[in-house]
């Protein structure tokens, strides 16, 4: 029995990190929105590793940040720990990472979710999405309930088909002991969407109880507070430490005695699992030279004795697994609370989608998420945001928001995505990103606010705080380059010289003079050359003006890139009748629909031959 | 219209009266001042369109390099509907191979098969009957060009393999610590100092031994030099074995330049005898004597003669002074005869770390020695250890080079910037690279970076 039960204009399904990114997003957009889930309690879970940030992902977050999303702030308030990575390399590889406390983290994120104007939660289960002629029209729940919208956005993870294995125990499940999601991966195909079949994995988790620490070397958060949101205040909580250990080669001597028993190994997992994650019995079986790996023993929380194990997941028989927890130097006596477990689901094909995320074979579903064959929070999260925007930029009937390879990691992650077709689940890696040392996370707010403003996801609390901010860089970096020093001045001579620096030889400014590796921009507050400022506008600043060598050899890349994603191609065009393209490129054309030349470009299997065709070819239709 | 300059060789490559470099697209007229010597005086950018300008094309020091015609057609009435500059200029392998360097040291890029057509439509030059045609042309131009260039470096590719291999390597290296930090840890510097300098080697060991078959296909100019009288049409004409310049014993009977074809070794040799350099009254011979300056200025070898049977006089030395020490071979003719003016001692000293060779045209004594001496010469600093045979046409030397450029900033800086910006140069060489075998490495580096290292927490 079926019943009417409401119209939405943007309904999302899943409230995991994308769907809690859509149904936010949509909702300060204007749209009148439904969030759909499997459990309330479960909305933002992290049903694996307890963090978010690190390279690449520390600048998805902060990009969702700057456009108005969510995971920044949330993570600001629910963190146990700080760190940045790879301060000695360079500021485009620096990134922030937290340690999550994930009850914290989902109950803050809960709280915005439901204090949200127009964003109704509903929990239920979809079992079917409705369609008018290649639209989509509405959802239907397991207990009979339709709800009528203009646009949904799938944010399902890892339920669809769901199938967790560990060992010989195989069973139907979402992450967590849920219930997976079935019905729907047939309704999905019903509607014409290709679904392939993914792997992933967790590992087991502990208790902190019985873990000797003595065994392990201690992994503090920074002294220094930091944080992911631009508007976030500064933290100052106590911080939990991080504990590192490693296998050893015991451990590997029990992996290698059960390797029969192995799923991995023994065929019943036919999904194809993620390189960059590999389960802990595929690293010894691959890396068989090594003698340790590390593990990191990471809390789950504040108020919880549950430990993570990162660097183990597994889908080993329990009994093999608890043999090699007490293998590992400090676990010997430890207790496992959780079985680690590899799982099995059906993802939606993301070449199917456009570069806004809506699907091209049923106009108005929009995908995001693990869902699109991608893994991470960050990757979900940043997914989600831009589905909710297109999908509420739908209903307005505004154009669609894309952002470049040249202007986000975002930009990049989706272009990859839907162009290329990756063979295991997607993880951003600061490598994809062409133009690494533009796109940082320390200038995603200059990149981005004034996008997220366009849009209107960006409120006037965020507004000000960047335009103050903007206007305090601006004024920082005049006062530099108006300041100058003649080699006369005693003052500079004197602190030239107690930095080894070379004295000047004529007139030079203090932004020239900070240029020099030897030089930082605290040494001019010490000398009273300029007043102490905002910390992030003082490093900014530094930044522009140290690597302002590279960062102009980047904008000539990105000129030269511009170009060719600025030629668009109409969506009405019919390959089959461009003159002389190659077999191949008709083939992978159709499928993708490039929406400019330089998309085009990038996919596999096109050459640059037939892009000279099909430049010529728009141009005769242009004539 | 705001293209990027390109240039080309736009007439079929060999032996020929003349040749046409066509350039293209923003500046090129700027460009143009800055290697053409008008012979009136005038400034290229003020000349109109469709207008003829005769001059030379020269090096940056002023050094000529050529005379040639420049055609001048403006935007938009011009093939591309840019910019064009024809230059017209001797269809020698050398002048036409010197000049194109130059625009590209200039900042022109090579243009890419078909790319001139290609922006003739793009800019309307086209109208839509022709539009079809020029499909086929284009695709034909583009599949020839990639077969051509797969071709010339078939067979050989692994020398290409093998600078990408270490490419690939050390980009892995790079990408491994930055993106797995955790798990990879830094970058040992002296390791990845190391390959990138075994990568430089191969690249600049394939670019000599790209020079060396460039000098078996194209050949060499090989200038006999010295003072009237001395023998220089004598030897000319042993090597050609046989009669082609005047030989009297009369000064300065040879009032041009000789020139002919032979082949020393198997590099295919153009020879040239100059008129005998003095300085003279007589305006018919002085012509001869400036046109000879020119001529050796543009050797990539001379043979420097001295004549035994005369004492070394300030005349000799003004001529040998106008040489080029490294492109040099001394030869010391009648060294059959009685009556030696020139002492060993003194050759010495004046021909030092110079070859100098003794011996006689006359009786064909040291012609062997010469013709070793040549080869040597000739090949000497870019004979690779081992032959490799590989053909490196402009586009794929360019591409090299630029490789090479990348490659040379990142070993100048590593452990000097930190490791994104060092980044930013390996990714580029390796991009640059690509562009000679026409794919993207991208996900190469990614593959790799999973082949080599445990990665995952």
């Amino acid at each position: 029995m079926i019943y009417e039960a409401g119209k939405y204009e943007v309904i999302v399904i899943g409230a995991g990190h994308a769907g809690c990114e859509a149904a936010l997003a949509a909702a300060r957009m204007g749209c009148k929105t439904l969030l759909v889930t499997m459990s309330v309690e479960y909305i933002a879970l992290m049903p694996c590793n307890p963090s978010i940030g690190g390279p690449a992902k520390a600048q998805l977050v902060r990009e969702i940040d700057a456009l108005g999303g969510e995971m920044g702030v949330n993570i600001d308030k629910a963190n146990i720990q700080m760190r940045m990575i790879n301060t000695g390399k360079g500021p485009a590889v620096q990134a922030l990472r937290a340690q999550a406390d994930k009850h914290e983290y989902g109950r803050e994120m809960i709280k915005t979710i439901l204090a949200q104007k127009d964003l109704d939660v509903l929990m239920a289960e979809v079992e079917e999405i409705e369609t008018a002629d290649r639209k989509v029209a509405g959802i239907i729940t397991r207990t009979g309930a339709r709800y009528q919208c203009q646009t949904i956005v799938l944010t399902t993870g890892t339920f669809l088909k769901g199938r967790i294995i560990a060992g010989e125990v195989i069973y139907d499940g979402g992450p967590s002991n849920q219930f997976p999601a079935v019905r729907l991966s047939d309704s999905l195909r019903a509607i014409g969407i290709r679904l392939g079949r993914f792997k992933t994995g967790t590992p087991p988790r502990i208790d902190r109880k019985t873990v000797d620490f003595s065994r392990m070397e201690e992994q503090p958060g920074d002294d220094m507070p930091w944080r992911f949101s631009f508007i976030s205040p500064l933290p100052n909580r106590e911080q939990l430490s991080c504990w590192l250990t490693h296998s050893t080669a015991e451990t590997h001597r029990i992996v290698m005695e059960n390797i029969s028993r192995a799923p991995m190994f023994t065929g019943v997992i036919k999904g194809r699992g993620p390189r960059y994650c590999p389960s802990f019995e595929d690293k010894v079986v691959r890396f068989s030279h090594k003698s340790a790996h590390q593990l990191f023993i990471e809390p789950e929380g504040r108020d919880t004795d549950e430990m993570y194990v990162q660097g183990l997941n597994t889908s080993l028989p329990e009994d093999v697994q608890i043999r090699v927890l007490h293998s590992i130097p400090g676990l010997e006596d430890v207790h496992m609370i959780r079985t680690g477990y590899a799982i099995e689901y059906d993802y939606v094909i993301p070449s199917q989608a456009l570069l806004s995320l809506e699907n091209k074979v049923v106009a108005g579903l929009f995908t995001a998420g693990q869902i699109n064959g991608t893994s991470g929070y960050e990757e979900a999260a940043a997914q989600g945001l831009i589905a909710g925007i297109n999908a509420a930029l739908k209903v307005q009937m505004r154009e669609p928001f894309i952002l470049k390879r040249s202007e986000a990691y975002i930009g990049v992650m989706i272009d990859d995505l839907v162009t290329k077709h990756a063979d295991e689940p997607y993880r951003m890696f600061t490598s994809r990103a062409e133009y690494r040392l533009l796109l940082r996370q320390d200038n995603a707010d200059l990149r981005l606010t004034d996008k997220g403003r366009q849009i209107g996801l960006v409120d006037d609390f965020r507004w000000e705080i960047y335009k103050e901010k903007k206007a305090r860089l601006e004024k920082g970096i005049l006062c530099l380059q108006n300041t100058t020093f003649t080699p006369a001045d005693a003052g500079v001579e004197r602190y030239l010289a107690d930095r080894a620096s070379a004295p000047l030889r004529d007139r030079t400014s203090l932004w020239e003079l900070l240029r020099r590796p030897e030089l930082k921009i605290d040494n001019y507050v010490e000398q009273g050359w300029i007043e102490l400022g905002d910390p992030e506008v003082m490093d900014q600043i530094q930044i522009q003006c140290k690597y302002e060598g590279y960062i102009n050899k980047q904008r000539d890349q990105v000129r030269r890139f511009e170009k060719m994603e600025n030629k668009q191609i109409p969506s009405d065009i019919n390959y089959d009748q461009v003159y002389s393209l190659s077999n191949e490129a008709v083939q992978k054309l159709k499928e993708i629909r490039p929406q400019s030349i330089g998309h085009a470009s990038r996919i596999s299997g096109v050459t640059p031959a037939d892009i000279n065709i099909l430049l010529i070819s728009l141009e005769k239709r242009r004539n | 219209m705001s293209e990027e300059a390109i240039a080309a060789l736009s007439t079929p490559p060999g032996e020929s009266g003349i040749a046409i470099i066509r350039l293209s697209g923003n500046g090129v007229l700027e460009i143009l001042n800055k290697m053409f010597l008008p012979a009136k005086d005038k400034k290229m950018s003020e000349r109109p369109t469709f207008s003829l300008n005769l001059g030379w094309i020269t090096e940056d020091d002023g050094t000529k390099i050529d005379q040639v015609l420049i055609g001048i057609m403006r935007a938009p009435y011009s093939y591309t509907g840019e910019d064009v500059v024809e230059i017209n200029c001797h269809g020698g392998s050398q002048p036409v191979r010197r000049c194109l360097q130059r625009c590209l040291d200039l900042g022109l890029r090579m243009a890419e098969p078909g790319e001139f057509t290609k922006r003739a439509f793009l800019n309307g030059r086209l109208d839509l009957s022709q539009a079809e045609a020029v499909i086929d042309v284009i695709r034909a131009k583009t599949d020839r060009g990639l077969r051509l260039a797969m071709r010339q470096l078939e067979g050989k590719s692994e020398n290409i393999d093998e600078i990408e291999e270490g490419l690939l390597q050390i980009n892995a290296l790079v990408e491994a610590s930055l993106d797995f930090p955790d798990e990879v840890g830094e970058l040992d510097i002296e390791e990845a100092t190391t390959i990138l300098e075994f990568i430089n080697n191969k690249l600049d060991h394939l670019l000599k031994a790209g020079r060396r078959n460039e000098v078996y296909r194209d050949g060499v100019n090989v200038v006999i030099c010295g003072k009237p009288n001395v023998g220089k049409s004598s030897l000319l004409n042993a090597l050609l074995k046989k009669e082609k310049a005047i030989v009297t014993d009369i000064p300065g009977t040879t009032r041009d330049v000789v020139e002919d074809y032979i082949n020393v070794r198997g590099i295919p040799v153009k020879l040239m005898d100059t008129a005998g350099i003095r300085f003279t009254e007589d305006f018919v011979e002085r012509i001869g004597v400036e046109k000879s300056r020119e001529v050796i200025e543009q050797a990539d070898l001379l043979i420097f003669m001295l004549d035994v049977t005369n004492e070394i006089s300030q005349e000799d030395m003004n001529i040998y002074n106008m040489v080029n020490r490294e492109r040099v071979i001394v030869w010391v003719n009648k060294d059959d005869l009685e009556g030696k003016k020139i002492r060993a001692d003194q050759l010495e000293e004046l021909f030092q770390d110079v070859r100098v060779i003794r011996g006689s045209v006359i009786n064909e004594i040291g012609m062997e020695e010469l013709e070793l001496a040549v080869e040597e010469k000739v090949l000497g600093g870019i004979l690779p250890a081992d032959g490799l045979d590989i053909m490196i046409n402009l586009r794929q030397k360019e591409a090299l080079e630029r490789t090479r450029e990348q490659l040379e900033n990142a070993l100048q800086t590593i452990g000097r910037v930190s490791l994104d910006c060092l980044a930013i140069d390996v990714w580029g060489a390796l991009e640059t690279l690509g562009e000679i075998r026409g794919k993207t490495l991208k996900e190469d580096v990614i593959d790799r970076i999973f082949s080599e290292f445990c990665i995952g927490k």
